[in-house]
């Protein structure tokens, strides 16, 4: 792990030094002799060190939260081993288009965080700015579609195991008595009740322990939108620091770091989204 | 003759001032970013939880006198277990080595400054405090019975009323301790790996740092999934999300699962600092070169890795497949191979050493007697025949109290005898620190080798009452449960007191040779006024004895032979 991290930030610091000849000032290696840089915190000897350090705990933080979110994904893999049946009742009830939208969202916020640290690197406040505010609109898009989302399903009583109480179509219950199937349902609603077919849920009953799925989906998802919410306060910070002028080629540390945070976010909604929501 | 001498010292070698005196007030103790304050916040925060638990331990035993009520009714009695075992791990000996000595020491003993992140280390230190908050919440709302494993679907769903707010805080106070351990490790990886000053090799490290860093590993894998289960058991208690809970369809097994994937690899969360101070103890005491320094240092990152590995053999009672079982089994019994490669090379450390039974070393030997004795018991608990019979028995309690107090325990006070001077720059006094450790060690066996025979016989643990013929074990276990408490309470008393009473201590008042010793007692803010030279850490022909200053000074290089230098 050390090779590989040490290669990872040595990678990243060459990068900054053949991008800008004069970058090699801030990261002399003598401890004393240049001048000190606001931002370098005195227990490091050089702001190289001090970049390599903070990059190497940040890589540390996102596997401690990947494993923060194994537990979940070993508990849906569990649960779609034992009780497949609940999966595929349940992912018909969640919105792929809508969910789709919000991966298309956070990959394209994914491109303009990506550029805001090339943005600090090359030390283009304006630009970087931009592309962090963008970033953090993105996310507040995301959120926002995800309240849809919620509202939605609380309202058709898709609830966590405990509180789990769908609201059916009646003739759901009527038609399935004489045997025919959810096509059937389905076409009975269409001409009797088109006026509400929002508030309802069509198609077969739930089996038992179909409320699972909406627990693992509330949890996965929800622990997901925590991770957004604390990624915005992250953005915002930096966007109120950049905007103060504090990043540029010597010093971009924590750009990078929220960067790397925000990637691994969105790639865990890339994970999300096809488990819960396009299931066959 | 030392006052003479002292003066003298402090003018040539030592700085005006030092960590303790270079401020005051309470927001410096509060708002300080010096590890060494930091480390001596926790030093005094986990050693009060240590004699809170220690209070609920003694009267867990009292009650244990007499097969029926002897202080307290049932339900009280089984809060008095749980707290003691909440408290005591997630409080006291999780933080206990790493983040209280290890704070303190791993920077000074790397030749650092710091640790990488100190504002990060600070929030480590209040998230601790938060966690011991929601603790003693749950201590107040009085409710919480569940035995520190919080076991669903005791937990989930059968305790309910004015006990589920009781569950919720401490299970909310657990997740917030996790937190707390995650960053201490993130910390001490990176420091380890970015801040060494140059010639600390990875192989010149002390074999300290090693186990701190193979704890740190462990802490940074495998506390996460505590967090999300203890979350997923909120959420049980709160919600309903059925993932735990029978009734609602879900597998309690399944957290049983969870928590010892974190739980077990805890363990060596807790052992393996201890290990890493015996090392050092070992071979400053035997004025040897560690034997097996590789083998040592290797053993440590297997632990941590083998750690992983044996979740199951908490569960081969729980309805667990047969072949899972047998594999889990299988794998315990490799843990033993570097334990006892440990142990080996302490021993063959001490063979024709230069044996000096300070305080300290005093502590280390009790270390080797009693962790090789839970080992030991270990092997039997891992073997799947004889585990169906000593399954939740006292057998199990004495094992892991063996390995937990006896080990992690001892070494931790080994660890703080030996670098208090450090610490303190107080001397402390050798009699009654050796009477204080004699007490430890004949309570400790007095009250947990009856624990093997009764467990044997088959007394189950945690009950409230037990029959007739178990009561001649339960008395002796209980009046050695007094002695330890008396004998953990000379010990702290000894420490305390040296700071009033304490002759000043020197540099390097042991003859150690890794780096916290070249610097004053106590250190400086900075730990280093230049960095540090860094050579091989257990080649004790760098230090002698010098009679007129009563401590060890560092050996010319035209006096060295030169032949403590290989291993």
């Amino acid at each position: 792990m050390s090779t590989a991290t040490a290669d990872l930030a040595g990678g990243h610091a060459a990068d900054g030094h053949g991008a800008h000849g004069h970058s090699a000032d801030g990261h002399g290696a003598d401890p004393h002799g240049h001048a000190h840089h606001p931002f370098h915190a005195h227990h490091f000897d050089s702001l190289e060190q001090q970049f390599d350090s903070g990059k190497l705990g940040t890589w540390l933080f996102l596997v401690t939260e990947i494993l923060f979110f194994s537990g979940l994904f070993v508990a849906y893999v569990i649960y779609r081993t034992t009780h497949p049946e609940i999966f595929e009742w349940g992912h018909v009830h969640l919105n792929k288009y809508l969910g789709a939208i919000n991966t298309a969202v956070l990959i394209f916020s994914s491109l303009t965080m990506a550029w805001a640290v090339r943005a600090a690197q090359l030390g283009q406040k304006k630009l970087l700015v931009t592309m962090l505010w963008i970033t953090f609109a993105c996310a507040g898009a995301f959120l926002v579609v995800k309240y849809f989302e919620y509202s939605h399903k609380f309202h058709l009583g898709l609830l966590p195991a405990g509180m789990f109480n769908p609201v059916m179509a009646e003739p759901v219950a009527g038609h399935d008595a004489t045997g025919h199937g959810d096509a059937h349902a389905a076409g009975g609603h269409a001409t009797g009740h088109a006026a509400d077919s929002h508030d309802v849920i069509h198609g077969p009953p739930p089996p038992p322990g179909a409320g699972i799925f909406f627990s693992i989906y509330y949890a996965m998802t929800g622990l997901h939108a925590i991770h957004i919410l604390g990624g915005m306060a992250l953005i915002a910070w930096l966007a109120v620091r950049a905007s103060k002028g504090h990043f540029g080629p010597t010093y971009f540390g924590p750009v990078d770091y929220v960067g790397l945070y925000w990637h691994l976010v969105d790639l865990i909604w890339i994970y999300l989204f096809p488990l819960l929501y396009l299931i066959h | 003759m030392a006052t003479v001498a002292e003066p003298m010292l402090a003018h040539k070698h030592e700085p005006e001032e030092n960590y303790l005196t270079c401020s005051s007030g309470f927001l410096s103790w509060a708002m300080t970013l010096d590890h060494k304050r930091i480390g001596v916040m926790y030093l005094f925060a986990v050693t009060a939880s240590m004699l809170l638990g220690g209070v609920f331990a003694l009267l867990v035993r009292i009650e244990l006198l007499t097969p029926d009520k002897t202080l307290m009714d049932h339900n009280t009695y089984n809060h008095m277990f749980t707290l003691h075992g909440a408290v005591m791990v997630f409080l006291f000996i999780i933080p206990s080595i790493p983040a209280a000595l290890g704070n303190f020491i791993l920077p000074v003993m790397l030749g650092a400054k710091d640790v990488a992140f100190p504002r990060l280390n600070l929030a480590s230190f209040y998230l601790w405090v938060a966690g011991a908050i929601f603790f003693l919440m749950a201590i107040a709302m009085g409710s919480l019975d569940t035995g520190w494993t919080f076991y669903t679907p005791y937990s989930s769903s059968v305790i309910s009323g004015s006990q589920a707010g009781g569950i919720v805080a401490a299970v909310f106070g657990a997740f917030i301790l996790g937190f707390s351990s995650i960053f201490t490790g993130l910390n001490f990886i990176v420091t380890v790996h970015t801040l060494r000053p140059p010639g600390m090799t990875w192989f010149r490290m002390p074999l300290f740092l090693w186990a701190l860093y193979a704890t740190s590993v462990i802490q940074l894998l495998a506390t996460p999934v505590l967090g999300i289960t203890l979350l997923l058991l909120i959420l049980e208690r709160t919600l309903g999300i059925g993932v735990f809970d029978p009734a609602l369809g879900g597998d309690p097994v399944l957290f049983q699962h969870f928590f010892w994937f974190y739980s077990h690899p805890a363990v060596y969360i807790m052992i393996l600092p201890a290990m890493g101070i015996i090392s050092e103890l070992i071979a400053t005491f035997s004025r040897r070169h560690i034997f097996g320094y590789r083998f040592i240092a290797y053993s440590s990152i297997a632990i941590a890795l083998l750690g992983f590995l044996v979740w199951g053999h908490h569960m081969f009672t729980s309805g667990q497949s047969p072949l899972a079982t047998v594999i889990f089994s299988a794998l315990t019994f490799t843990v033993s191979i570097p334990s006892a490669i440990k142990v080996f090379n302490w021993l063959a450390t001490m063979y024709k050493g230069s044996i000096s039974l300070a305080t300290p070393m005093l502590y280390a030997q009790s270390f080797i007697f009693l962790f090789t004795i839970g080992g030991l018991t270990g092997l039997f608990l891992g073997t799947l025949a004889v585990d169906i019979h000593l399954h939740d028995t006292y057998f199990v309690v004495a094992h892991f109290h063996y390995v937990m107090m006896g080990g992690t325990l001892i070494a931790f006070l080994g660890g703080m005898y030996y670098w208090w001077p450090k610490i303190t720059g107080k001397m402390y006094n050798e009699l009654w620190g050796a009477i204080g450790c004699l007490m430890v060690f004949v309570g400790f066996n007095l009250t947990f080798f009856p624990q093997f025979m009764l467990g044997s016989q088959g007394m189950p643990r945690r009950y409230y009452t037990y029959l007739p013929h178990f009561q001649g074990y339960h008395v002796i276990s209980t009046i050695g449960a007094l002695v330890l408490g008396t004998g953990i309470g000379v010990a702290l008393a000894t420490l305390l007191w040296s700071l009033w009473t304490g002759r000043k201590a020197p540099a390097n008042p042991w003859g150690g040779v890794t780096l916290e010793w070249t610097c004053s007692s106590p250190p400086p803010l900075a730990n280093f006024e230049k960095t540090p030279t860094v050579g091989d850490p257990y080649d004790m022909e760098q230090v002698k004895w010098d009679a007129k200053t009563e401590s060890w000074i560092p050996r010319p290089v035209s006096e060295r032979t030169g032949n403590s230098a290989s291993h």
